[in-house]
C-alpha cells in the first residue's frame, strides 16, 4: 500500500462506472475533495463483495462543496472513502 | 451498482416471517427465545442512549470535548455502544453550532448507530430521503418543518463506509437549570440525525 494521504490534501474520485458491488456513491464519481481525516484501515468492500482477496486500506472521510459535486448550492458535503477511489491532485491540477 | 435495499422491505420482512415460521415448525428455533433475544436488541437500541450523551456534553464541557474528540472512548465510559455489532464500529460525533449545522444520511443504504438512534425510521432509509439531502439539506429540513437560518452552513455526513454518525445538538434556550435527565428526555431520534432542531 502507499503512503496514507492526510488531512488537506487534495483528491479526486475515480469517474468509473463499475459493474460491480462499490462504496464510491455515484453522485461523488469524478469529484475533486479535501481529505478531512483517516478513519483506520479496511477491506475495499468492491473486492470482499466478489470473495476476492482485499488487503485492509485507509478509509478517509472527504469533504466536498455542493458547487463541486452539483453545480449549485452552498452546503458540504462529506463521504467516507476508500483509499482506491482516490488519486492525490497536485496544486497545479488544483487550480 | 451499490445496491437498492429500501425499495425491498416488503418482500424482505415476508420472506424473514415464512423463515421463522419454517424454523419454528421444524424445531430449529424456540419462538420465546427469539422474542428475548429482540427484546434484549431493542433495550440496547435506543434514541435515550443518544439522548443521555448529549445531555452529559451539554453540561460537561470536557466530557463534550472527549465525545468529539474520541466518540467510541467517551461511549465506553458512559457505559453505552454503537450498537450490537462486533466488533465496535468507529463512532463521529458532529457538533452543531450557531454557524454550523450537520444532518446524517447514509446514500447507499441505511448505516446508522442503532445503538444510540434506535432502529432507523423509514423515511431514512427511503430513496427520496437518501438522494435529496446530499442535494438539497436545507429543502428537506424545510420539509420537515425546521426552517434553518440562511446564515448557517450546513454539512451533510453521508456514511460510505465503516464510521457512523450521530449529531451533536444545540442545547435549547431556557434550559439553564435543567437537570441531565430532564435534558436528554428533549433529546429527539431526528434532532441526533439532525433534520430537527432540539
Amino acid at each position: 500500500m502507499t503512503e496514507p494521504y492526510r488531512p488537506g490534501d487534495r483528491v479526486q474520485t475515480a469517474s468509473v462506472d463499475t459493474p460491480h458491488h462499490t462504496r464510491l456513491p455515484r453522485y461523488a464519481r469524478g469529484a475533486t475533495g479535501t481529505v478531512v481525516e483517516l478513519h483506520g484501515e479496511y477491506p475495499l468492500p468492491d473486492l470482499k463483495a466478489r470473495c476476492l482477496p482485499a488487503e485492509p486500506e485507509p478509509v478517509y472521510t472527504v469533504a466536498f462543496t455542493a458547487r463541486d459535486l452539483f453545480g449549485e448550492g452552498d452546503h458540504a458535503v462529506t463521504v467516507d472513502l476508500w483509499h482506491s477511489y482516490l488519486r492525490q491532485i497536485t496544486p497545479e491540477e488544483g487550480q | 451498482m451499490s445496491g437498492d435495499h429500501a425499495g425491498a422491505a416488503g418482500p424482505v420482512a415476508a420472506r424473514v416471517r415464512r423463515l421463522e415460521e419454517l424454523l419454528e415448525q421444524r424445531g430449529l428455533v424456540d419462538p420465546r427465545e427469539l422474542d428475548q433475544a429482540l427484546a434484549a436488541f431493542l433495550a440496547s437500541a435506543s434514541p435515550a442512549n443518544g439522548g443521555r450523551l448529549v445531555a452529559r456534553a451539554w453540561l460537561d464541557p470536557e466530557f463534550r470535548a472527549r465525545l468529539l474528540a474520541d466518540a467510541n472512548a467517551a461511549l465506553h465510559e458512559a457505559g453505552l455502544s454503537t450498537g450490537p455489532r462486533q466488533p465496535e464500529q468507529r463512532l463521529k460525533v458532529v457538533e452543531n453550532t450557531a454557524s454550523q449545522h450537520n444532518v446524517i444520511v447514509c446514500t447507499l443504504c441505511s448505516c446508522y448507530p442503532i445503538g444510540l438512534l434506535g432502529p432507523s425510521p423509514t423515511w431514512y432509509k427511503s430513496e427520496a430521503y437518501r438522494s435529496a439531502v446530499v442535494r438539497d439539506p436545507r429543502g428537506v429540513l424545510s420539509d420537515f418543518g425546521f426552517d434553518l437560518d440562511p446564515a448557517v452552513q450546513i454539512s451533510v455526513w453521508d456514511a460510505s463506509a465503516e464510521s457512523r454518525y450521530m449529531v451533536l445538538p444545540r442545547r435549547p434556550p431556557g434550559t439553564d437549570h435543567a437537570t441531565e435527565d430532564q435534558l436528554a428526555a428533549r433529546v429527539t431520534r431526528n434532532g441526533l440525525i439532525g433534520v430537527a432542531p432540539v
